[in-house]
């Protein structure tokens, strides 16, 4: 079964009196162990589409399965447990928790979402510092560390739970890039390791060659899909 | 819960000025209620004991309606021997009774061959005058401290305005009850300094000269002071000797006896109330300065801290896990405080202690302070100061656990 089925979503967004309409009528689904990028202008609705993805907010009209769930019918609560259980972030700004090491903040959702006991965590977490090669960094806090360190961590931190996808809304918008490149190979690395989904945004052409299937996404509506080795099904 | 606290206190360190303010507005708060309960209490508690001991007692009994007439001390309304007998056969079984004294009390002239003035007078017998009001040996400043047969302790604005010093010979004049006058000749064997409360201005003699002077045929008793072992047991024993009294009527079947506390017939008592009632408003006051200052902070903190919520709440921390983290945070702020305020709270009550200060109250002079604090007390207060701070916290905290994540997010 497929991990994620979009079917007619719609996202209006209402300001007052207006409404303004992000996604307009997308329909797609995203296989297990697949490698998908989002790619568009800014604007065309990449952030809203990864949040209803990521179970952050709910479509306003459509369905929308993730790993199983209907996403609109999780509560505040409820959303939050499926995350913690299913689903890894990664953020355009890193967001790491400055009052924790690389270490810990690796370690958080280990402790703080789900509950894996101290000796599995410790290999988990080293395994991930190893594969991310930040191993001699981790009592580094996060404002001693350059930004594509920062990402790899948050990758580490994305992957920790086991999640069986991981979302990241332009992971590369604030590395150079190079390391720009080496953080999307690193993504790439870790899902055929894992098997795990990764789903990215980005508006930057050069890195989207890295993704196995392109969405293209235009005024929140798709006008294509770009399977690596030139299939195009749009 | 650990690693929550591990959060919570890298977060307070994160901001080091700002805590240690926060911490410091707490501890300055916590040493001034401590310093200011234990001086107000020592205070009040040597009050009380001044007035108890140099002439109240802790109870007094009287026959029923003695205390409404008692400004002219009326030798009509004593207790006559088959009531005396029933009270002192109840004093004598109560274990909590440390001393009882019996008095007549009344008043007469006293000259001294030359001038005339006016006297009230306690009969007593010493030594158990003594036990009961155990200050009233350290008043008599002047002469001797006892009281034989045929001798006065006279007061001492008395003695100055009489010019009479121990030694002297005085007489006292007095009218009995039936309205005969009798005159008997005493030694001044003391001078008595004055105390504060009723009674303070009186002077004593022999409870058996009393009944000479008066020309009482039986034993007749106007007020009976007791002195309890336990001081902070008198509320529970009046109650107790109130009920036990109370079930003692005259033929008419009238209760005989009145029992009044000290509360009851010292006008210090509003004062020592005010003392407690000041207490409680300082220590709203804190309540108040912990809980703006906490909620303060926590309202900042969750403010500053909103990106970190929306990641932690994105990637699936629970919201009572992030509310918990804010809390956690507030109590430790309000922890911090609390221990520094009673090390340095206490640490001026050892000092002040040390430093032996004095004051004077009323005629007295010299009183040394003894700043004491009950542990209770303390952690009464530690307690109330952490419940605010989590208290002070809740709403901060509720609000940053309610956050929706991709807000949270977006915000700059
Ligand atoms: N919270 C919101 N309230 C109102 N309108 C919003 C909100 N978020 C996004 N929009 C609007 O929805 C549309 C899609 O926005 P979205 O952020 O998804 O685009 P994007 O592709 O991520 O853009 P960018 O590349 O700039 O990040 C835009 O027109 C935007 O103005
Ligand atoms: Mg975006």
């Amino acid at each position: 079964m497929s991990l994620v089925i979009a079917k007619d979503i719609t996202k209006n967004y209402q300001i007052g009196e207006v409404v303004i309409p992000a996604i307009r009528g997308l329909s797609f689904e995203i296989e297990p162990a697949a490698f998908v990028s989002f790619i568009g202008p800014s604007g065309s609705g990449k952030t809203t589409l990864l949040n209803l993805v990521g179970c952050l907010d709910k479509p306003t009209d459509g369905h929308l399965t993730v790993a199983g769930a209907d996403v609109s019918t999780f509560t505040q609560k409820k959303g939050a447990g499926f995350r913690g259980e299913h689903i890894g972030f990664i953020f355009q700004d890193f967001n790491l928790l400055p009052v924790l090491t690389v270490y810990e903040n690796i370690e958080y959702p280990l402790i703080m979402v789900q509950n894996v006991p101290a000796p599995e965590r410790r290999e988990r977490i080293q395994r991930l510092l190893d594969a991310v090669g930040m191993l001699d960094q981790k009592d580094k806090y996060p404002d001693q560390i350059s930004g594509g360190q920062k990402q790899r961590v948050a990758i580490a931190r994305a992957l920790v739970t086991h999640p069986k996808l991981v979302l990241a809304d332009e992971p590369t918008a604030n590395l150079d890039s190079k390391t720009a490149h080496t953080v999307i190979d690193l993504m790439k690395k870790m899902k055929n390791e894992l098997k795990t989904t990764f789903i990215f945004s980005t508006h930057d052409t050069k890195i989207v060659g890295e993704a196995e299937i392109i969405y293209v996404l235009e005024d929140g509506q798709l006008v294509s899909r770009n399977v690596q080795g030139g299939n195009n099904n749009a | 819960m650990r690693n929550l606290f591990k959060i919570a206190i890298r977060n307070l360190l994160r901001y080091k000025r700002r805590t240690l303010m926060t911490a410091s507005l707490i501890t300055i708060g916590v040493v001034f209620v401590l310093a200011y309960i234990s001086i107000a209490g020592s205070f009040k508690n040597m009050m009380v004991a001044q007035i108890t001991d140099s002439s109240l007692g802790h109870l007094q009994v009287h026959r029923k309606g003695y205390m409404a007439a008692v400004e002219s001390l009326p030798l009509n309304m004593n207790l006559k021997p088959r009531p005396y007998k029933i009270l002192e056969d109840t004093l004598k079984s109560q274990p909590e009774v440390e001393a009882y004294s019996p008095r007549i009390r009344f008043g007469g002239m006293f000259s001294n061959f030359v001038e005339t003035t006016s006297i009230r007078l306690n009969g007593v017998y010493p030594d158990r005058e003594f036990k009961t009001t155990p200050l009233l040996p350290t008043r008599i400043i002047k002469g001797e401290k006892h009281l034989n047969r045929g001798e006065i302790l006279v007061p001492e604005l008395l003695s100055v305005g009489m010019g009479v010093k121990p030694g002297d010979a005085i007489v006292i004049v007095t009218t009995n009850k039936d309205g005969s006058v009798n005159g008997k000749q005493f030694k001044v064997s003391g001078i008595l300094e004055s105390a504060q409360g009723p009674g303070g201005r009186d002077g004593y003699i022999n409870f058996e000269d009393a009944m000479e002077v008066l020309r009482m045929e039986e034993v007749e008793v106007s007020e009976v002071a007791i002195r309890i072992k336990d001081f902070s047991q008198e509320s529970a024993f009046t109650k107790k000797l109130i009920g036990l009294l109370g079930k003692e009527l005259n033929q008419k079947g009238k209760p005989i006896f009145d029992v009044h506390s000290w509360e009851k017939l010292s006008p210090f008592y509003n004062i020592a109330q005010m003392i407690d009632v000041m207490s409680i408003f300082v220590k709203v006051m804190l309540v108040a300065i912990v809980l703006i200052s906490i909620m303060n902070v926590m309202i900042m903190a969750v403010y500053e801290r909103v990106r970190e919520i929306g990641t932690i709440a994105a990637i699936g921390t629970l919201p009572k896990k992030i509310l918990a983290m804010f809390v956690i945070e507030g109590f430790s702020l309000g922890v911090l405080g609390v221990v520094i305020g009673n090390l340095i709270g206490l640490s001026i009550i050892f000092v002040l202690n040390l430093s032996g200060i004095t004051f004077d109250f009323g005629r007295q002079t010299g009183l040394i302070l003894r700043a004491t604090i009950a542990p209770l007390d303390v952690v009464i207060i530690s307690g109330i100061v952490i419940l605010i701070s989590v208290l002070a916290s809740l709403q901060p905290a509720w609000k940053a656990s309610r956050m929706e994540p991709i807000k949270a997010l977006r915000h700059v």
